[in-house]
């Protein structure tokens, strides 16, 4: 996974994508990169995870290796307009923006371009050795729109008839499906929606992108808490006779305690069902992150997040 | 019998189910429904948006469009264990139908009707605009409400990044018809009459030498065709958005903000609060969602748990010692120690989670008067069965 130059991670909402990318961008620095971490949703939410204040377009340190940007169509644009157009955009670029963002909107690809495009401009100057990474993560959009994302260069391609914006699909695209440096991963956690998502989703980008996928994360998984044998004792502990001698000397709590494991056990079941459902469906490789209770999002969780993404990761 | 929730559900015409994406949203709004058609009878229709499989097929409305249909009252029956006293509907939202039905009734006739359907940029908007799910949603809402077939209609939100983009949806779909970039964007096509003719002023020339440098001339031609088609149904447009606009500040129209005890979701749910306040909107209930049970806070039950793992030696060979405890399942002192070790190690786990959530609800700011609680099921919400539990405790609690 490391070895790319691109690494996207993408997922429903709130199932853990930020994270991931913070911790794969950690795992890279162990790893002796240097990272460029690009947050594409806007949330501002990722470098919170490094420990950081949010940051702004232009790519701020907010560990040691990584930078991290938050994209923004809009400087994108003006930057686009002024390396490649010679167009000098001077002082706020209001209307144009504004009526380019209505024009986007409309247009297949054409917001995308400008976030995608950056990315790769990014990638490529990471290949050539003209930046100062040598991998770009992207905390990418969420599964309803990251097609649409890594999409726009052939969007782009099928829909403008000439300009600098079709000349330019080219080596996007072929950056984007070259799997020694692109990489899609897809975060989920074992639950009914976002294993659903996660499945239409890995089914989307092979019949409609040329993009490279890596791996499934399945984050926060429950412990198992017991071997068949262990939960036949456990169970034999709930019925009255054992629940009501236990209580007598552990206390008054006692059945809740026993209700709370029991709580545990079928949450992990249930989530079982749906991973089943994820393995038969996607061919692609699973590592687990477990559910950590002690979280509170921040550096410490990230880097044992990103300890388990290691292991999983074999490193 | 009676609570706050339902003195609310009687009071109005329409809840709208929001909050952050995962929450609970379709599942509690569905649970509403039918709490709602269960208890205090008339025809109850819950408007659902991308429901998990299982649930949608437990409505009946599993693939289907735009079509209402009932639940029969017996599964509410075995569900809830009595006779509903009304009727219970449910829906799914079809977007791309939705748009389409209302660009037939917009358009002045059949032929710009048809172009502006066949146009590749309006396949591309209705997907992918990012605020038309929003639109769409409130857009059948109005349509159903007027059409005065419903003595309480629950909608239940789209996923959108930001919860609150829903609540702006209506304002902006009318600039988005009606701004002067609209016009500037078509200019060149409308002067002269002769497509493609640039009499352009000096105003926004600028803007098209870019434009078309940069997007080539065809697209551009495309976009302002579509645009040209879409302005003869501006009128209607904007009409029917500032309809919608007005019938989410009545007053038979109230807001549910869902969410977990988790920091985003809790989050997003707050400054929903504060938007709903900020508009005048009607806060009328705030739903806590997969909220841990009580006992995990509950000292003694702490207490209990801490005592097993700490006796775990004694209490596993006194367990295995004495036959009438269990038997053969209990007859390994060391499992039965190692499994008490378990239970109390699991449990310190979920009393941390537990214990944060109390901590977020205690700082919870504004509310409104209802705020209701509902425990975090052993497994999904999947059928009728589980609506009915989680009306259940809607419906008990404030
Ligand atoms: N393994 C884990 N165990 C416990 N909590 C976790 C775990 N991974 C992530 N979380 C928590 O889940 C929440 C969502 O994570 P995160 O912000 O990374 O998700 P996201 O997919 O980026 O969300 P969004 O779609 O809102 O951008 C955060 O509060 C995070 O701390
Ligand atoms: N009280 C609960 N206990 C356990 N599971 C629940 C509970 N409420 C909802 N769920 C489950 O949580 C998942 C998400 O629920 P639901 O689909 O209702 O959320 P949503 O807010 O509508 O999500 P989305 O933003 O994706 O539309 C579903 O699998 C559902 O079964
Ligand atoms: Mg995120
Ligand atoms: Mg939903």
């Amino acid at each position: 996974m490391l070895d790319r130059r691109l690494l996207c991670f993408t997922g429903k909402g709130g199932v853990g994508k930020s994270t991931m990318a913070a911790a794969a961008a950690l795992l890279a620095v162990q790893h002796g990169k240097r990272v460029l971490v690009v947050e594409v949703d806007a949330k501002g939410a990722l470098p919170a995870l490094l420990g950081h204040a949010p940051v702004g377009y232009r790519p701020e340190t907010v560990a040691p290796g990584v930078r991290a940007m938050a994209m923004d169509t809009e400087q994108s644009l003006r930057e686009y307009l002024r390396l490649n157009l010679r167009v000098p955009v001077v002082g706020r670029i209001g209307p144009l923006a504004r009526a380019f963002d209505f024009v986007a909107t409309a247009a297949p690809g054409v917001k995308e371009i400008l976030t995608i495009g950056k990315i790769l401009w990014e990638v490529r100057a990471a290949i050539d050795g003209t930046a100062d990474h040598d991998l770009v993560i992207v905390d990418a959009a969420a599964t309803g729109h990251v097609v649409s994302q890594l999409g726009a260069p052939q969007s782009i391609r099928e829909l403008a008839d000439v300009g600098p914006l079709r000349s330019q699909t080219e080596w996007m695209i072929e950056l984007l499906s070259d799997p020694a440096i692109t990489e899609l991963n897809v975060v989920t956690t074992p639950e009914e929606m976002p294993v659903a998502e996660t499945i239409e989703l890995v089914a989307r980008v092979r019949s409609e992108l040329s993009v490279p996928l890596g791996s499934v994360i399945v984050n926060r998984v429950l412990p198992e808490l017991f071997t068949r044998a262990d939960e036949a004792a456990f169970e034999a502990m709930r019925a009255p006779a054992a629940s009501e001698w236990i209580a007598a000397r552990a206390g008054a709590g006692t059945a809740e305690v026993l209700d709370g494991a029991r709580l545990a056990v079928e949450l992990r079941r249930a989530r079982a069902e749906h991973l089943d459902a994820l393995r038969a469906a996607v061919d692609l490789p699973l590592l687990y992150v477990p559910y950590q209770f002690t979280a509170t999002p921040g550096l410490r969780m990230t880097t044992v997040i990103a300890e388990a993404l290691g292991e999983e990761l074999g490193l | 019998m009676s609570s706050d929730l339902d003195q609310l559900l009687a009071a109005k015409e329409i809840v709208v189910c929001c909050g952050s994406g995962g929450v609970g949203k379709t599942s509690v709004a569905a649970a509403i429904g039918l709490g709602a058609a269960a208890r205090l009878g008339g025809r109850v229709l819950v408007l659902t948006v991308d429901p998990a499989r299982r649930l949608a097929t437990a409505l009946g409305v599993g693939g289907l469009g735009n079509i209402e249909r009932q639940v029969p009252p017996e599964v509410i029956q075995a569900a809830t264990g009595a006779a509903p006293r009304g009727e219970l509907w449910a829906a799914m939202l079809d977007t791309k139908q939705s748009w389409d039905q209302l660009v037939l009734r917009h358009a002045p006739d059949e032929i710009a009707a048809f172009r502006i359907l066949e146009n590749r940029l309006y396949t591309n908007l209705t997907a992918r605009f990012v605020q038309s799910h929003d639109y769409i949603a409130m857009e059948r809402l109005y349509e159903l409400h007027s059409s005065g077939q419903w003595d309480l209609i629950v909608i239940d939100t789209p996923p959108s990044a930001h919860a609150i983009d829903f609540l702006d949806a209506p304002a902006r779909m009318a600039d988005f018809f009606g701004g002067r970039l609209l016009r500037l964007l078509t200019l060149p096509y409308r002067v002269g009459g002769t497509r493609g003719s640039r009499m352009l002023n000096a105003a926004s020339k600028p803007f098209y030498s870019i434009a078309d440098r940069l997007l080539g001339s065809r697209l551009l031609e495309e976009i302002a065709e579509f645009f040209l088609n879409f302005q003869a149904m501006y009128d209607g447009f904007v009409e029917r958005a500032q309809a919608v606009e007005r019938l989410l500040h009545d007053r038979r129209t109230t807001f549910a903000v869902i969410t977990t005890l988790e920091a985003a979701p809790l989050n997003e749910a707050e400054s929903f609060i504060a938007a709903l306040v900020d508009r005048k909107l009607h806060l009328g209930a705030l739903v806590l969602n997969k909220v841990l049970p009580a006992y995990f806070v509950a000292p003694d039950v702490i207490n209990a748990a801490a005592h097993l793992s700490d006796d775990a030696d004694a209490m596993g060979a006194g367990l295995a010692a004495d036959a009438s405890l269990g038997g053969a399942p209990l007859a390994d002192a060391a499992r039965n120690a190692r499994v008490l070790r378990t239970v109390s190690e699991s449990f310190h786990n979920f009393a941390l989670v537990a214990a944060r959530e109390a901590e977020l609800r205690a700082e919870l700011g504004r509310v409104p008067d209802v705020v209701a609680t509902v425990p975090s099921a052993e497994s999904d919400i999947g059928d009728v069965q589980g609506l009915a539990w989680i009306a259940g405790h809607l419906l008990s609690t404030r």
